[in-house]
């Protein structure tokens, strides 16, 4: 075979879709808007609720996200990129 | 006189998750009718197991009354106590937003923890690996985990606490709210919602064999009763907001009662032969709240269901208050016996009782056990004017615990 595939690119919409999943969302937050640059502390998900977003993700892409490096992911859009990047590897 | 003596504490406000009524008036109008909530478990599938009947909440949606991002981080027992802790506020005219944070507190009683949470983990690592176990489980299942949710979310951030002494823990954690409103604390949320009907939390209730088997709604929970076969168990509970009596009247709050009186005790050694501590309990509250048996207008008795401690509990009744009086009841065999919800529920019961003159029936009791020669309120709600009502629990383990409330107080 020749053809390759790329595989579908994981994006912050997915993400959102996990996070609410694993951890509802806030009062005072809308995840309706454009939430990909806003730290997740800011959007109400502490370390605890990134951990289970996080280890959902694992599961369900079978993509490796060592906690080490998730704390190097502040934000939404940080985390789609690594999750895309480990996808693509 | 001491600021430790003059400052008393008051009920006012109350939230309620009954398996017969969610609210304060939904529950009493059912209780006052006779109304139980004891249905065929429908929680899972209960069919394989010996005990056939709880008492559910029913009609209870979390994401109705608990904010989204709380829901998957905590137990259905955890959403009850977040519901009842809102309403109780709310029923208190208490804004706790208005209040320094330190000022208030939280003490509830919890006696299961968040089993069903818990239970649903277990069955993850055990079908899927460790990996599929979610990191709220850390949080989620502990005895403490009402009590700190409700503190985050009202930002009460005084001296909070959790007490575990099965059913008498309501009363409990309403002794030690009083306690630091004597301190000086302003405000307390406190009362207790336990939920354990799974299959892991029922399992581990059957233990204590004292669990009904009965598959009769209507007669399967009979305290005093000549048909006695243990308890039906149940779900959910009540919060109740204690304050300072002077910040009350200060912010112009409705009082249902005072705490005027609590004690605990505990069993001596299984099969020592020496009496039980239930008697040393309601003497020691009598005496907390300088009071004497004849001041005392009703009882809200533990009410085991099991013969041996009916028996054990009506002698007791019978040795603090004499032959015949007052009058005891025990709303419970309309809910189950809820565990650290249910002296707290019957503390809400009984102040409930206070303001309206009416003392809620026992039902599916027919004929009093001989030697359980006390008064009991069967069938049909009794009018009475009540001043001075005793709570009584115990905690299976060998708690005792026994709380006075009364509509008014002169000072010490």
């Amino acid at each position: 075979m020749t053809q390759t595939t790329t595989p579908t690119p994981f994006t912050v919409e997915d993400l959102k879709a996990t996070m609410i999943e694993c951890a509802g969302a806030a009062e005072n937050v809308n995840l309706g808007d454009d939430i990909s640059e806003i730290p997740f502390v800011d959007l109400g998900y502490d370390s605890l609720a990134v951990l289970e977003v996080t280890a959902k993700l694992q599961n369900h892409l079978g993509v490796v996200i060592p906690d080490d490096v998730v704390e190097q992911l502040p934000t939404p859009r940080a985390l789609a990129d690594y999750v895309n990047v480990r996808l693509a590897s | 006189m001491s600021t430790e003596t003059s400052r008393r504490a008051v009920v006012t406000g109350l939230g309620i998750a009954a398996p017969n009524g969610l609210g304060i008036e939904e529950y009493w109008t059912a209780t006052l009718a006779g109304q139980s909530g004891i249905r065929e478990i429908s929680r899972f599938d209960a069919s394989g197991y010996p005990v056939r009947l709880a008492g559910q909440v029913s009609g209870f949606t979390a994401g109705e009354h608990v904010p989204s991002r709380l829901i998957p981080q905590t137990d259905h027992g955890t959403h009850l106590g977040l519901a009842a802790a809102a309403w109780a506020l709310e029923d208190a005219g208490a804004d706790p937003a208005a209040m320094p944070e330190y000022d208030m507190a939280v003490v509830t009683a919890s006696s299961s923890g968040g089993t069903e949470f818990g239970q649903r983990e277990i069955e993850r690592l055990w079908s899927k690996g460790p990996s599929w176990v979610g990191a709220y489980q850390s949080i989620a299942w502990f005895y403490a985990a009402t009590t700190g949710q409700i503190s985050i979310r009202h930002g009460m951030r005084g001296p909070c606490g959790v007490i575990c002494a099965e059913q008498a823990g309501g009363l409990d954690a309403a002794g030690q709210a009083r306690q630091l409103i004597r301190s000086g604390t302003r405000l307390v949320v406190t009362g207790g919602t336990d939920a354990s009907l799974c299959p892991y939390g029922l399992t581990a209730q059957y233990s204590n064999g004292r669990l009904s088997e009965s598959t009769d709604p209507g007669s399967a929970y009979q305290p005093f009763g000549v048909g006695a076969s243990g308890y039906v168990p149940g779900e959910g509970g009540a919060m109740l907001i204690v304050e300072n009596a002077e910040d009350a009247r200060a912010r112009g709050a409705r009082v249902y009662g005072e705490i005027a009186g609590y004690a605990s005790t505990f069993d001596p050694r299984p099969g020592s032969g020496r009496e039980p501590g239930l008697r040393r309990a309601m003497e020691l509250a009598l005496a907390d709240a300088g009071l004497a048996a004849g001041d005392v207008d009703v009882i809200f008795a533990d009410a085991a269901g099991v013969p041996e401690l009916d028996l054990q509990e009506a002698a007791a009744i019978r040795a603090v208050f004499g032959p015949g009086r007052p009058p005891v009841t025990a709303p419970k065999t309309m809910t189950g016996r809820l565990y650290a919800g249910g002296a707290a529920l019957d503390l809400a019961g009984a102040l409930l009782a206070i303001r309206d003159g009416v003392i809620p029936p026992t039902t599916g009791v027919s004929e009093l056990v001989p030697g359980c020669d006390i008064d009991l309120v069967r069938g049909a709600p009794r009018e009475a004017a009540l001043g001075t009502a005793m709570v009584v629990a115990r905690g299976h383990g060998g708690f005792n615990a026994a709380v006075i409330v009364t509509n008014e107080r002169s000072t010490r």
